[in-house]
């Protein structure tokens, strides 16, 4: 990019399974406070572009950024709401802020997903014809995926299971994680089946939460933080919706995604120039199939990525480090806090999470089920080319 | 903006109450085309498609997923935007950012609503507080209806006057070949309409309608290239008030406004002193008759309390010195997620002077368009014949 977008500030509430004590805005209002003290940066003077990410569907408001106007920004200013994950957020801000309109903006996403039920919500996702009467939800609809995939490369349940038992035992160092431990492959293959192949521990849990974010263009980056992390690439790309037009074993649009975002950032060897990734794994095949897609390993290879070790936390490309959305984050969240995780990692600022010496991290979120809508967002800790 | 963005090609479906003969899919796939054609351009040149619509208004959860097909975004980047009655003015806007920002060349920019596939009053009401509000929410009529009562408190008009905007909309309407309501009606019409919620009368209100508008929008090569006709997005600018904040029980409130806002704004980015002057057509967002009468004068076409007496001496007329809504307006066709871009869309018509028979009789240069939603939130579009003007 010959102009340059930064990420300059981060915010995430705790991730629980139910804040009852507050509204959708108080959880905003929380992370947004705590942006803004943390960066320095003043909400009138500062900020001149917000963008939200969550549903309506899920918020019970038609319009739902109506009920966070005030605490986002939005007074007499810009103000938008995208329908989709988070990681689509730092990918329209950084748009804004190259198009020249905007210098500062603020990202947020929030779902409180113990308010409402995800299987009904889910549902309406699907197309009103032909397949939302058939009881679809992203869990069935995952498990025909899962099952295609399993088939097509002879990926096993033991290696679903090591990407659940990797993730909640690195959940463990993460303090905003709520599910997380050190099991055992067999705790996990004991998990009763939601709907098969997968277990109810292949399942991202019911979480409430926000994330907010803060954007920066180049020339500001510098007066905000020490410690800018640069968006050095960023693709999105959108598959089929009907899951019978889609290879379900492949994930086509992941990887233009992620050819996008890789040619914007001057990558050509992901598995070697990449140090981390943080990727959202609603199910934990998932993050075998992202892999994947993501040009980590070659087509059906994810399963032995992971047996091998190579994602594991002191592996050679630790994925998830943080516990990925298996440690419980909420829909429409995954993805801001797949970039935040990500850029934490960059800042060197992951805690007990921490890998040494990251460089480059690649944040993925997708929207849709079965990952229809991908989103690749790739961070350096400085702007420039790899190569 | 780093780069000039240019509207080269759009397109707008038949709107009507009733579209049994297509499925959301078809609907806006309908405007797609219509636009593509319009541009000469197939579906593969296109480097991203956005869309605006909200999920709640038809019942359908990530309607940009299922729209994908219909809308030419499989295998392309993308995005899906929702905000309000704006959205399709914000989509717009997500269009000019992604061709300024240099990543793409050639957007296609997508609004839609299917209104007859959900129930738009219940869900507008849904607006409201969950608290605070919802046990009263009138949804738009209600909230209309406390603008029109405190508007004719205030300056003394009377029903008659927005009963013209409802003439002139309906008769703009007849003009315009892809308008839902067509209505040859006059000012005992309006007044002897259907009350509501008092003054706001059946004929003082949007229709709910079906439809879908699509438009491209480039850089300058391309649209020097390709285009013989382009038009210019020369500024845009958004604003918001919070809910609560504006009631529009009292239209003399001082608070800082959204409108006026807004208007200020743009206009100080335009170097614009005198809007009436400056602008030859407006395209604004009035889901009610009484809502256009406040546009006059919150875009300063007029003093604070002389709009009615703007509508009354024709000055907003199709042939009149500042025409305003020449294309029947949202009181004429209001597909929600597409009303906003459709003010875009029809303003830069005029400006091409492809508008048919809403084509305002005047030589139109410049173009000011705005869209109305959330609570009270505004997108105003500035368009140009040439890119420097």
């Amino acid at each position: 990019m010959s102009d340059r977008v930064a990420i300059v500030g981060i915010a995430q509430t705790a991730f629980s399974p139910k804040r009852a004590e507050a509204n959708y805005a108080e959880l905003a209002y929380e992370v947004i406070e705590r942006v803004l003290k943390d960066t320095g940066l003043d909400m009138a003077r500062d900020i001149d572009n917000s963008i939200s990410c969550s549903h309506d569907i899920w918020d019970g408001q038609t319009i739902s950024d109506i009920g966070i106007t005030d605490v986002i920004g939005g007074h007499l200013r810009n103000e938008e709401k995208m329908a989709m994950d988070g990681s689509t957020a730092v990918y329209y801000g950084a748009i804004g802020i190259l198009s020249g309109e905007f210098r500062c903006t603020l990202l947020l996403a929030h779902t409180k997903m113990s308010q409402t039920n995800r299987n009904i919500v889910n549902n309406d996702a699907f197309d009103p014809i032909y397949t939302r009467l058939l009881g679809f939800d992203y869990t069935s609809a995952a498990a025909l995926q899962a099952r295609r995939y399993m088939h097509a490369y002879g990926i096993t349940e033991e290696h679903t299971a090591a990407v659940v038992r990797k993730n909640l035992g690195n959940a463990v160092d993460n303090p905003r994680a709520h599910n997380r431990g050190r099991l055992s492959m067999d705790e996990i293959l004991r998990s009763p089946f939601v709907s098969d192949p997968i277990r109810s521990m292949d399942v991202a849990p019911d979480t409430d939460g926000a994330v907010a974010v803060v954007l920066a263009s180049g020339e500001r980056a510098a007066d905000i933080t020490d410690t800018p992390v640069w968006i050095r690439g960023m693709g999105t790309c959108y598959d089929a919706h009907y899951l019978g037009d889609r290879d379900l074993a492949g994930c086509m649009a992941l990887e233009r995604a992620a050819a996008r975002a890789y040619g914007m950032a001057g990558i050509t060897d992901p598995r070697r120039e990449i140090d981390v990734v943080e990727l959202g794994e609603e199910f934990s095949y998932q993050e075998l199939l992202w892999t994947e897609g993501l040009g980590i390993c070659g087509r059906g290879e994810g399963g032995k990525l992971v047996a091998s070790g190579v994602t594991g936390r002191n592996g050679e490309l630790p994925v998830n480090p943080s516990g990925g959305l298996l440690s419980g984050v909420p829909a429409n969240v995954m993805g801001l806090n797949r970039v935040a995780e990500a850029a934490l990692q960059v800042m060197g600022k992951a805690g007990g999470c921490q890998v040494p010496g990251v460089k480059c991290a690649v944040a993925q979120g997708h929207s849709g089920f079965c990952g229809q809508h991908h989103c690749v967002v790739v961070l350096g800790a400085d702007g420039r080319r790899s190569r | 903006m780093k780069r000039k963005v240019a509207i080269i090609g759009g397109g707008q479906t038949r709107h009507a109450a009733r579209r049994h003969d297509v499925n959301q899919v078809e609907l806006v796939n309908e405007a797609v085309r219509a636009a593509l054609a319009d541009a000469k351009m197939t579906i593969d040149e296109i480097d991203a498609v956005l869309l605006g619509n909200m999920e709640f208004f038809e019942g359908c959860h990530m309607t940009d997923c299922w729209l994908a097909d219909g809308i030419g975004a499989y295998g392309k980047p993308g995005l899906k935007i929702t905000t309000g009655g704006t959205v399709g003015a914000t989509i717009v806007c997500a269009g000019a950012h992604h061709v300024a920002s240099g990543l793409f060349d050639k957007v296609l920019c997508i609004g839609f609503e299917k209104q007859e596939e959900g129930d738009t009053g219940a869900i507008l009401s849904g607006v409201a507080h969950p608290l605070f509000g919802r046990s009263m929410a009138g949804a738009a009529v209600g909230y209309f209806a406390m603008m029109g009562s405190s508007y004719m408190a205030a300056w003394g008009a009377k029903e008659e006057h927005s009963a013209m905007v409802a003439v002139k909309a309906r008769q703009n309407a007849r003009k315009n070949r892809y308008a839902h309501l067509k209505l040859d009606i006059g000012i005992q019409d309006v007044l002897n309409s259907r009350m509501l919620a008092y003054p706001i009368r059946m004929l003082d209100m949007c229709p709910a309608s079906n439809g879908a508008c699509a438009m491209i929008l480039s850089d300058e090569k391309t649209a020097r290239d390709r285009c013989a006709r382009p038009v210019w997005i020369r500024a845009m600018d958004t604003a918001h008030n919070e809910q609560f904040e504006i009631s529009w029980r009292d239209v003399l409130d001082r608070r800082p406004k959204f409108s006026t806002t807004c208007a200020s704004r743009i206009y100080r980015k335009l170097g614009v002193a005198d809007p009436a002057a400056y602008f030859d057509v407006f395209e604004v967002y009035e889901p009610a008759t009484w809502a256009e009468l406040q546009w006059y004068e919150d875009l300063g076409l007029c003093a604070p309390g002389q709009g009615f007496r703007l509508v009354e001496e024709g000055k907003t007329g199709i042939d009149g010195p500042m025409p305003v809504n020449p294309s029947g307006g949202v009181l004429s066709t209001n597909c929600i997620g597409a009303s906003a871009m459709l003010r875009v869309w029809e303003a830069a018509l005029q400006i091409r002077g492809d508008a048919g028979g809403h084509q305002v009789p005047k030589e139109v240069r410049r173009a000011l368009t705005t869209g109305y939603g959330g609570t009270n939130w505004t997108v105003m579009t500035a368009l140009s014949r040439d890119p420097e003007d």
